[in-house]
């Protein structure tokens, strides 16, 4: 069983780091990838090898209503992938950019606290559990996110430590809530008895967790931190933000508790639909008139998760396909936008697309994969975040909501105009720009280069016999509600 | 030390000198005890962080730089973690599940019983004391420097 290692591995390297890294960032850098690298071979090797099958992990051997079990399923799996992905990657592109911004291995130390922070949201099966990894992972990305030492970036990071607070007290208010009416903080003895209690009382605490985890997912009336705290940070943790952060924190736990716990609740399914509808023109408009790239970027981070919240309100079999997918596939793509931006400002010194333009001959390799990036997310066949789209499209139209569909599609053309904004201005202007500050190096470039090989490749998630093994048993945990608890439980 | 303009008045310092090992010592039993009273490895290392902030808040900041290697302080707090995730994984080696218990558990309400318990209040109770200790160190140096940094 390798399941506590996820946490493990990461947080014995945060904490090596803190001991063994001198004045120079080498060992830091040594030890994080290594980690990173060991976490990507675990998380691919349980991918391929569950079949399906959920493990329950007893830490020290306690049964489960005294214990703490971890949990690995379907969806777990297809998370840690991703979050070990970007994570690596991440990893590989920051050794340039931080030792460009001058600093030393504290943001190594930092970066293994948020995987391990979300590592543990992933993999607990406890609900008070979750909430403890939550915050590791928040508080490390708070102190990411004030990395760069100006002003600007401290106040962003005060603003979104503020709203995590606020957002962690109503969540933790619901947790309590929950307890004191089920007397057991175990997602699956909770699902349990979830049938037996008070309507009301799922509905009220199901506000609370909605407030709460959707501030952390900046659903759309909860999405005010976003757009400072992840043009903010140094490129490689906004990557992480907005590519994993926001939906294992977010995404990730409303899955877990309405899905698996709650039930799916058709009020709430109804929520999801109009939040994310919502989400994905305000989060589409906003990004459009955006001039600094990684606030235009991030903005379209709000209208992305606005497609996975709309997906998964259909509550149809095709639509939760469409979510994950999605998720899946914005995680990749919006994470090398996010890189090929950081790349830009390196080079250029200005987030300003006014004061950018040609910049295909400098930087041949971030403008290439840049331009990948965008087909991608404007849903552009033959690329993953076409298939997504199309899905949730597709689901929409046969679950009798074409208002939703429609929506769905203008929130596109709207994503694209914003892509072709940033295109046009920021990489393919007039004025040719010939001197660049810094060179872009070869593990920057490999970063790149992976993930817009992989926008293509994880398209191919869906063919028959890769489609069995990974998408499907994802889907199957989310459309059979409570096989979670019946699994987890041993029935 | 004593005859430094720094810190509090010398009734404040002279008491702190004889009450801050009575302090350390309340923290030291309460983190032994940890598995037979209430307490533990939390509350004993907030009481042994204490008593470094008690230094510090009579005998002035500089003084306690002085006396105190702060870098040090840091190395024994991911040392103790580092040790405490150690633990974990030599349940995984001797016992098959992270965190087992593999010492003998001992007769009950002896010293030296429950296991790996006391061996993880002494980890616990270090990590506590040193964390919460710089924690509040560095948060009350902040306004010594521009920007925050320290």
């Amino acid at each position: 069983m390798i399941l506590p290692y996820y946490i493990a591995i990461p947080l014995l390297s945060a904490f090596l780091i803190s001991l063994i890294a001198g004045k120079k960032d080498e060992w830091a850098v040594l030890l994080s990838t290594t980690a990173g690298a060991s976490m990507l071979i675990l998380s691919i090797y349980s991918l391929i090898a569950q079949n399906g099958e959920t493990f329950v992990y007893k830490m020290g051997f306690w049964s489960l209503p005294i214990g703490i079990v971890l949990v690995q399923d379907g969806l777990t799996c297809l998370m840690l992938v991703l979050v070990s992905l970007i994570s690596f990657t991440s990893l590989i592109y920051s050794v340039q950019y931080i030792r460009h911004m001058d600093r030393n291995w504290k943001y190594y130390a930092l970066f293994m606290l948020l995987i391990t922070g979300m590592n543990g949201v992933i993999i607990t099966g406890d609900l008070f559990n979750l909430f403890v990894f939550m915050e590791i992972a928040l508080f490390s990305a708070f102190a990411l996110v004030a990395y760069g030492g100006h002003a600007e970036e401290y106040e962003a990071a005060f603003k979104y430590a503020v709203m995590g607070a606020l957002s962690s007290a109503l969540v933790l208010i619901g947790i309590a809530i929950l307890y004191s009416a089920t007397s057991t903080l175990t997602l699956a003895k909770i699902a349990e008895k979830v049938p037996t209690l008070d309507p009301g009382l799922i509905f009220w605490t199901g506000g609370l967790f909605l407030a709460g985890l959707g501030l952390k997912a900046a659903i759309m009336p909860f999405h005010a931190w976003l757009p400072d705290a992840h043009s903010s940070a140094p490129a490689p943790i906004s990557s992480m933000l907005s590519g994993v952060l926001i939906k294992v924190l977010g995404i990730y736990t409303i899955i877990r508790l309405y899905f698996n716990v709650f039930n799916a609740p058709d009020f709430y399914m109804q929520v999801f639909l109009v939040l994310g509808a919502v989400s994905i023109i305000l989060g589409g408009l906003l990004s459009i008139v955006q001039w600094d790239m990684k606030r235009l970027l991030a903005y379209s981070s709000i209208s992305q998760v606005g497609y996975i919240l709309v997906g998964l309100g259909i509550g149809t079999r095709l639509g939760i396909l469409g979510a994950v997918f999605h998720l899946f596939s914005h995680a990749i793509f919006k994470s090398l936008l996010f890189y090929n931006a950081g790349a830009v400002e390196m080079a250029l010194g200005t987030r300003d697309m006014r004061k950018m333009g040609s910049l295909a001959r400098v930087l041949p390799i971030t403008s290439a994969t840049s331009l990948v990036g965008t087909l991608a997310i404007s849903g552009i066949p033959p690329f993953n975040g076409f298939i997504s789209k199309l899905i949730i499209i597709i689901a929409l139209i046969k679950a009798g909501a074409p208002v939703y569909a429609i929506l769905a599609v203008i929130g596109s053309i709207l994503t694209l105009g914003a892509m072709m904004k940033m295109q046009r201005y920021g990489f393919r202007g007039e004025t040719e720009i010939k001197k660049i500050s810094e060179k872009i190096g070869w593990r920057m470039n490999t970063a790149m280069i992976l993930l817009a090989v992989l926008c293509l490749l994880t398209g191919l998630m869906l063919l028959p016999g890769i489609r069995e093994s990974i998408v499907d048993p994802v889907v199957k945990v989310l459309v059979d509600h409570s096989q979670y608890m019946q699994l987890v439980l041993g029935r | 030390m004593n005859n430094s303009k720094q810190g509090m008045t010398l009734i404040v310092k002279t008491v702190t000198r004889v009450t801050v090992w009575l302090i350390v010592l309340y923290g030291i039993y309460l983190i032994l005890h940890g598995h037979l009273t209430p307490g533990g490895g939390f509350g004993g290392g907030v009481i042994l962080a204490l008593a470094f902030l008690n230094i510090m808040l009579a005998y002035g900041r500089e003084a306690t730089q002085k006396w105190l290697n702060l870098k040090f302080l840091e190395d024994i707090e991911a040392v103790s973690a580092t040790l405490f995730l150690f633990m974990g994984l030599l349940g995984i080696a001797l016992g098959g599940r992270f965190l087992i218990n593999f010492l003998p558990k001992g007769s009950p309400h002896a010293l030296l019983s429950a296991g790996n318990i006391p061996i993880l209040n002494i980890l616990i109770g270090v990590k506590v004391a040193m964390s919460l200790f710089l924690v509040v160190w560095v948060l009350a140096g902040l306004h010594e420097e521009k920007g925050g940094q320290s």
